[in-house]
This record gives structure tokens, sequence and C-alpha cells, in this order.
């Protein structure tokens, strides 16, 4: 069956099977690899993109649940020219360090600060709590996070 | 399955280039900072190669090419600033590719080793791959001061411009000739003292690949007819196929092939095929979907009694009985048996690497060359592998290297058949295939970290102090591998510092069937815990405190001394919290490197856990990226705590039962304590690792600061399977 997916602005047209979840649509007919197989149980977030700007774990999301909606994964989160707040303080504090996690973190981390722009530590570790770092990248997140933070006050202020 | 109209723009193009190797279309960075490509294997267009080591384009942008592979631990940027160390260019100028494990093959291993494992990339390898650095410098100084008539001696070279009086030229002007240079001798390399890059905080150049998704890793590769394979091996290992039946799947949309792999007789190796099967589709979703429902019969072999219990009550049997000798000493005086004694049993379980990318691999089989992309820790291992499976000169092989979602010891040395797997199935179906392992197939067949139980007794002199010292340590290991790793049987226990007058170690060897490989400070982890926890044990039966303990037990050992004074310092240790809350220490040496931890944690009356803080103290030797350095000391605490607060895989009818992260949790954000980080450097020959060491002193120093917060001691892990409610 024919599905119109909306992906980072522009609509893309699938033939996929109903109940394929958004991840591997993403992953392989439309390769947008930046979103990670992690787990396929939404255990580990690496899998992690937005739906209407929302955070969703793309891996238990059937493509059936997206249509109608605004998908952005962390392909169409910034631009080169253009990063995203979150992506430059990534940048700057230097966070990843396999990486393979890091565009889930970095797509859970822009959702929280869309909806809560100045989070405390306890507001980080709620909203972060769902994606998995094995290298241990936590503590460098949490910081990038107020980083991104500051940024963008920086930019609303100016 | 199609799409129309599908995105191509991301789309890998993949034509064969003239000079070996596929050239895989990519965008060309116009900034000309320090970077890195997204798909670094390419081949960039890189100017004059001086040696197999660095290019120097007319620009005099210098591009490195790094023989070892980049899992999260930074050897990326650590190679290219060794070289640009030496080579003396603007770091901003430098641009790090992935050295061509083909030609490295070709060339007689040109690049000396494209091993990455053991904390070695710079520990060990510094020397060739700065003297690569150093030899280019030099060859440049030397067509220079051919060109003006002077003496080589008298050419300097700094951030890419040689000058001699008032003649100054680029590099970029020299670089062709420099490659035709033979010097007389070699230079020496620089000594630490004479850095002016090494030892300066960079950040990485893999940060911003990895920051837009942008950085391709082995599960992300897309090769053009490829197809992909979901596999199953026997879920109890080394189990065999009898059966499977596909008539339920082989209808199913995009199904392309269902395909039994079988072991082959006598080949037991961690990287050979155990019997499996793979249902290959059009995606990767449709292969594993179908998968799921293919009805296999297993014959699981005589394995399929084992547990963990069953193997915790065997290794209690055995070690009743000695072990074989490690090594003894005797100064003479007391001995067990003479004296006041503290005896303990602490076991470890199994643990898995769960690197957060499945293991996989895409192949690509064709009558005039194989390509490989796996994320493996060692390409020319990748390399060897493929061509067996292929049955082809491994000349004929180009294993491309990308980014891997992790390592930590489980994808080096042909640690996973996943390698073979690919190979074959592309034989097989002649297009290239990519084999993703599920999650749980990732945990099930995974090489795992052994378990181990030991046993240890001190005997104490009336002053408190230990005079006698014995361990027994039991591992389950496959038949044939004695040792994970390098000595692990040595690692944190036979070999702890303590000046105790008499001692005696010994190991067991207990068979398993499950396949081991190492990780992340492999055997460390496991008797670091059960050394340090003991040593606390000791010091409190002493009436001694157990920082002071370590202190005196190490006198006349000055890096250990070291250590332990800038941990006193830092820390604040002590041993007076009021109830619920406590400090413990731990210090262990890890690849070369001596670690010390101080833990801070909370404990509720009802028994919740809180790591508030860990301090940790290394001397490394010399460090040479302060910030790359302190990341993995954070996230060597974070592996290891991970572990012995939450893991554990359980074993049960010879299989392991565990196998996504919502049975075998990792440590989240909200467990993750504040990790403060101090290097006390003793400098000189000693040059020790950074990726490890952190990982092996702080489960023990958690343990015993629990043990200050609640008056339990905990001899096993994982922590939460204890009781900690304290009243």
């Amino acid at each position: 069956m024919n599905y119109a997916l909306s992906v980072n602005g522009a609509i893309h047209e699938l033939a996929v099977d109903p109940d394929m979840p958004l991840l591997w649509a993403l992953r392989e007919p439309l390769s947008l690899t930046g979103t990670k197989y992690g787990c396929g149980i939404a255990q580990c977030g690496a899998c992690t993109v937005h739906l209407d700007g929302r955070p969703v774990r793309s891996c238990v999301t059937p493509v059936s649940a997206a249509i109608g909606k605004q998908i952005t994964t962390i392909e169409g989160l910034g631009t080169n020219e253009a990063p995203h707040p979150v992506q430059v303080a990534w940048s700057e504090v230097g966070v990843p360090q396999c990486g393979y996690c890091q565009s889930g973190q970095i797509m859970s981390a822009a959702a929280l600060l869309a909806e809560k722009p100045d989070p405390t530590d306890a507001d980080i570790d709620a909203a972060m709590a769902g994606n998995l770092c094995r290298c241990g990248t936590y503590l460098r997140i949490r910081k990038a996070i107020h980083a991104a933070a500051a940024l963008m006050a920086q930019k609303g202020a100016a | 399955m199609s799409a129309v109209p599908v995105t191509r723009r991301h789309f890998l193009k993949v034509t064969a280039a003239t000079g070996g190797g596929l050239l895989i279309g990519f965008h060309v960075p116009e900034a000309l900072a320090a970077a890195v490509q997204p798909k670094p294997w390419t081949a960039l267009p890189q100017g004059a190669e001086i040696n197999a080591w660095l290019a120097i384009d007319a620009e005099g942008n210098v591009t490195i090419r790094v023989p070892h592979t980049e899992m999260g631990q930074g050897a990326l940027t650590a190679v290219s600033m060794m070289i640009a160390e030496e080579l003396d260019v603007d770091w901003t100028r430098v641009r790090a590719v992935f050295a061509d494990p083909n030609r490295h093959l070709r060339n007689g291993n040109e690049y000396k080793s494209m091993n990455t494992s053991g904390s070695a990339v710079v520990r060990r390898q510094h020397p060739h791959i700065m003297q690569a650095g150093a030899s280019a410098r030099e060859r440049l100084k030397e067509v220079a001061a051919r060109a003006w008539g002077v003496e080589r001696s008298q050419v300097e070279a700094k951030l890419g411009t040689l000058k001699s009086g008032s003649r100054t030229g680029s590099y970029a002007e020299f670089a062709t000739a420099a490659a035709a240079v033979t010097l007389p001798d070699e230079p020496a390399i620089r000594k630490p003292g004479e850095w002016w890059l090494l030892g300066n905080p960079k950040k990485r150049l893999d940060v911003d690949v990895k920051s837009n998704g942008s950085a391709v890793y082995a599960i992300d590769v897309q090769v053009p007819n490829m197809v992909y394979a979901a596999v199953k091996a026997c879920p109890v290992p080394w189990g065999t196929l009898k059966s499977f039946d596909e008539s339920g799947i082989s209808s199913r949309p995009g199904i392309v092939a269902v395909v039994a792999l079988k072991a082959v007789p006598g080949k037991t190796g961690n990287s050979d095929l155990q019997d499996a099967v793979a249902v290959v589709a059009d995606s990767w979703w449709r292969a594993k979907a179908a998968l799921d429902r293919l009805s296999i019969e297993w014959d699981d072999g005589p394995s399929a009694h084992v547990s963990t219990p069953s193997q915790l009550a065997l290794a209690r049997q055995l070690l009743d009985q000695p072990g074989e000798l490690v090594s003894e000493k005797s100064e003479g005086g007391l001995w067990i048996g003479e004296a006041r004694e503290v005896t303990a049993e602490y076991h470890r379980p199994w643990e898995t690497h769960a690197r957060m990318e499945p293991i996989n691999a895409t192949v690509s089989v064709t009558p005039g060359r194989v390509d490989v992309w796996s994320p493996t820790q060692d390409q020319s291992d990748a390399l060897e592998l493929a061509a067996d499976q292929a049955g082809r000169d491994p000349k004929d092989v180009y294993v491309h290297t990308v980014f891997l979602g992790g390592g930590f010891g489980g994808n080096g040395g042909g640690a996973t058949a996943v390698t073979r797997q690919a190979t074959e199935l592309s034989k097989r179906l002649k297009r290239p295939v990519k084999v993703i392992w599920s999650r749980e197939e990732d945990f099930a067949q995974d090489k795992q970290r052994p378990p181990n139980v030991t046993r240890l007794t001190a005997a104490l002199r009336p002053d408190g102090l230990p005079y006698a010292w014995t361990t027994r340590s039991l591992w389950f290991t496959p038949a044939g591998v004695e040792r994970v790793g390098p000595a692990t049987a040595d690692y944190g226990i036979s070999n702890m510092p303590y000046r105790v007058p008499n001692r005696r170690h010994e190991r067991i060897n207990a068979k398993s069937h499950i396949p081991v490989a190492t990780h992340r400070a492999p055997g460390t982890n496991q008797h670091g815990f059960m050394t340090e926890c003991f040593v606390d044990e000791v010091a409190i039966a002493g009436g001694i405190d157990p920082l002071e303990w370590r202190l005196r037990m190490t006198e006349g050992l000055d890096d250990w001394q070291l250590v332990l004074r800038a941990l006193k310092e830092k820390s604040g240790f002590r041993t007076d919290l009021p109830k619920g809350r406590g400090m413990g220490v731990a210090i262990v040496e890890d690849h070369g490197s001596i670690c010390a931890a101080c833990a801070t944690v909370r404990v509720s009356p009802a028994g919740e856990l809180a790591v508030e803080k860990v301090v940790i103290v290394i001397d490394s030797g010399h460090v040479i990226n302060p910030h790359n350095a302190a990341e993995q000391l954070e996230g060597g605490v974070c592996w290891e705590l991970s572990h012995a607060w939450m893991g554990g895989l359980e074993l049960r009818e010879g299989r392991f039962v565990n196998t996504n992260f919502d049975g075998y949790p990792l440590l989240r954000m909200p467990q993750m304590p504040e990790v403060e980080v101090h290097f006390a450097l003793s400098g000189g020959s000693k040059w020790g690792g950074i990726g490890e060491p952190a990982g092996p002193p702080t489960p023990p120093a958690v343990a015993n600061a629990i043990y200050f917060a609640t008056g339990k001691r905990i001899r096993s892990t994982p922590f939460k399977v204890h009781d900690l409610s304290h009243g």
C-alpha cells in the first residue's frame, strides 16, 4: 500500500507494509540513516524522531501512525549553515563519543527545549531517561542541554 | 517494496575508483577546519603523499590517514594529533580519513597494525605514529635545504612553513619532492617537554558529523542491488540446526531467500560460523518479521541444562580443590591458618557488550573483488575472514573502515561471525547483502564477558595489617580459552601492589559452552572489584582507615602513593558520615595506568541507592588530549558502574534469557553520578591507557561506600539484587 509521508518538509510516497515501523521506512527507502536502530522495543531511544514536534520512538511507531503528521529527523533538525542550537551546543561541549545514540539524544533534547526553554537538571533527567548512551556521555549531554537553552535565550533576546 | 519517488540525495553513490578501493560520493566541507568526512574511508583528493600516513595538497591542507578504528575512544583525533605534532602543521588544516586496509596488506603491513584494542593506540603505538610525522617533516626540510643550498639543520619547519634565514616556503611547495627523499637516519620523536600540540585539550574531529546524523556506521551503508538478512543462530551456543519449515514465510512479500548457514566441523573460533538460519528480503524489517515467524527445530546439544545457578554450584565445588598456581611468594613468618583471618567469597556474573550499534556487516562478493563494511576493531582481520569465506585472494578484498557504534573489546580480533555470514550470503546470492543481528540476537550470540568466582583469605598481624594473602579465582571459559585477553588471571588480583609478605594466587578454569571475548578492562573489572572490596574488609577488621591502609601498604611505590595522596586531597574521603550516606575508595592498575576512585553514595532506609559522586584520579604517565581523556574516564565510570549496579546476563537452559534492554538495564542519565577527574601524572617512561582504567575502581569504591552507609557488605553484583535497607 502507498503512504504519503511528510519528512523534513518534503512529501514522499512510499509503498511499504502498514505495520513497518517508521524507523525502517526512514532508514531504507528514504536513506535517512541518521536515525538509528538500537533495540526495536522503545527501550534505548536511538530511533527518536519528532512527530508534529513531539519525540517518538520510531522503532515502535508504524508508518500508518505517521500519516498526515510532520516527521522531523536529525537530518531535518538543522542545516550545515544553520544548525539547531542543540547541535551547536553538542559541538561546543564535544558530547559524542561513539556517536551512535546521539541523533536520538539530540532529538529528545530539542523536543524538551521546545517545551521547556530553561529546564532544570530534574527536567533534563526526566526527558532524557529514555535515551541510553553506552559510552557514558550523560554528563556532557546535560551540560550541552543547558548550553543550548542559553543559546536559545540569547537568540530570543536578540 | 518500492519508494516513489525516492529522495536520492542521501544515497551513497558507489563506483569503482581507478586507484583501487570504492569511491563513495561525499560532500567536501568548505570549511578548512580540522575535520573528518562523514564517510572517512573515502579517497579524498589528498595532494602529494609524503608517506603512507599523510598527504599535503596545494593549499597546505594535510590529510592524515588513520589506520585505527574510531569507536568512541578518540583514536581518529589522537592519531591525527600525534602526526600533526611532529609534522608541525596548523591543527585547523588537518583532515582525517581512515587508511586503506587493502593497501596495508599489499604493502607489507605498511601501517604496522590496524588493530584497535587494549587501550594501545597512544600507549603502545605512539612511537611509530609520531615517527611517521617526524619523518615527513625532516624530508620536507631536506628538500628545502637542497633547493636553498643550506644544511637541513639550518631549516626550520613550523606550522606548515619552512624557513632558513630570509628564505621561506610552504610545505605544499616541497611536498612532492619530499616523498622521494631518503634520509640517512630517521629523526627521534619529540619528548613530552617539547610538545606544542599534544597535551592541549582539543575538540574531537568526529564531533560535528556525529551531531547531525551524517556519520556513517556499518549499519548505515547502502550499496546498489543490496538485500537485507536477519539471522538466528541456535540460542544455545554451538547447538545445531535440525530443520526449519519455510513454507509459512516464503510467500510473504519481499522474501528473497531462506538460507541455512552451517558450522564447519572442527572450526570453533569466535569468528567461525555456528549453525544459523538467515532470511533474506528486500528490507530488513521484512526479513526480521519473517524470521520471527519461521519455525526452526534446534538440537540444543549437551549444554542445554546449564544455568546461572548450576554454574555457581559447580564453581563452589571446584573452588574447594586447589587450583593452578599463578604466583607465590613467601618472606617467611606467619602463613594462613596461623593467625587471625579474614575470608570471603566474591562473584560477578556474565555480562554482554551491548554496543549501541547491533552487530552487522555488509559484504559484496563479485567476480573481481570483495567489498566489506563491518564494525570491526581490526580491519585486517575482517579482510582475512572475508577472503577465507569467499575463497578469494586477500589482495582482492577491500575493507572500508566505518565509524563503530561502540566496540568495547567485543568487535576485535574477529570476535563475531557476522562478516563470514554476510560473505557467505553474498557469495551464494551473487549480490550485496547486509546482515543485521537484532538486538536479541546481538545479546544471545555476543562473545560474552565471563563470570568469575573468587575466594580470598588474609591473615592479620597483631597490628592489624595483613601478613599473608591467598586467592583462588575461577573463570568460566570455553575449552582452549584459558585467558580472556592478556593475562587476565593476573589483572587486579595477583598483580595487586600491596606489600603483603606472603602471597599465593591460584586459578581455576571451569569449562563452559559460552564463547567469550575481551570486555573493556577485561579481567581487571572482575578481580578489581573483589580485591578492592576485600581490602576494605581486611582494613576494617584490622581497625585501620581504608585509605590509610592503602597508603601504608604501598609505601615505597611512588606512583601508587602519588595517586592515593591526590585522591585523599581531592575527595575529602571520610568514614564518619551519618547513616544512609557513605564514601568508599578503591585503586586498581589497568592497561599501564593506576586509577583510583572515591564514591559518595546515599542509601535510603528502604534501601534505594543513589551514587552521588565519583572522584577519579589517574596516573597514565602522559595525556595527549585532556579533553578526550576526561571523556573516556567519565565513560569508564559509567561503563562498569552500569554492570555492577544493574547488569548481569542470566543463563537458563543453556541460553541467555534477558536479551534486550528491558531485561538487561544499563545506567541511564538519572543514575549517572557526578564525575570529577584529576590527573596525577608521573611522566617519564610511563604511557598508560585511558579508555579502560576508570572502570575497575568504580564498583568497589561504590560497594565500599555502601558499607559505610548501611553496614552491609556486598560481595557480588549486580547491587540491585541486594537488600540495602537499614534501620
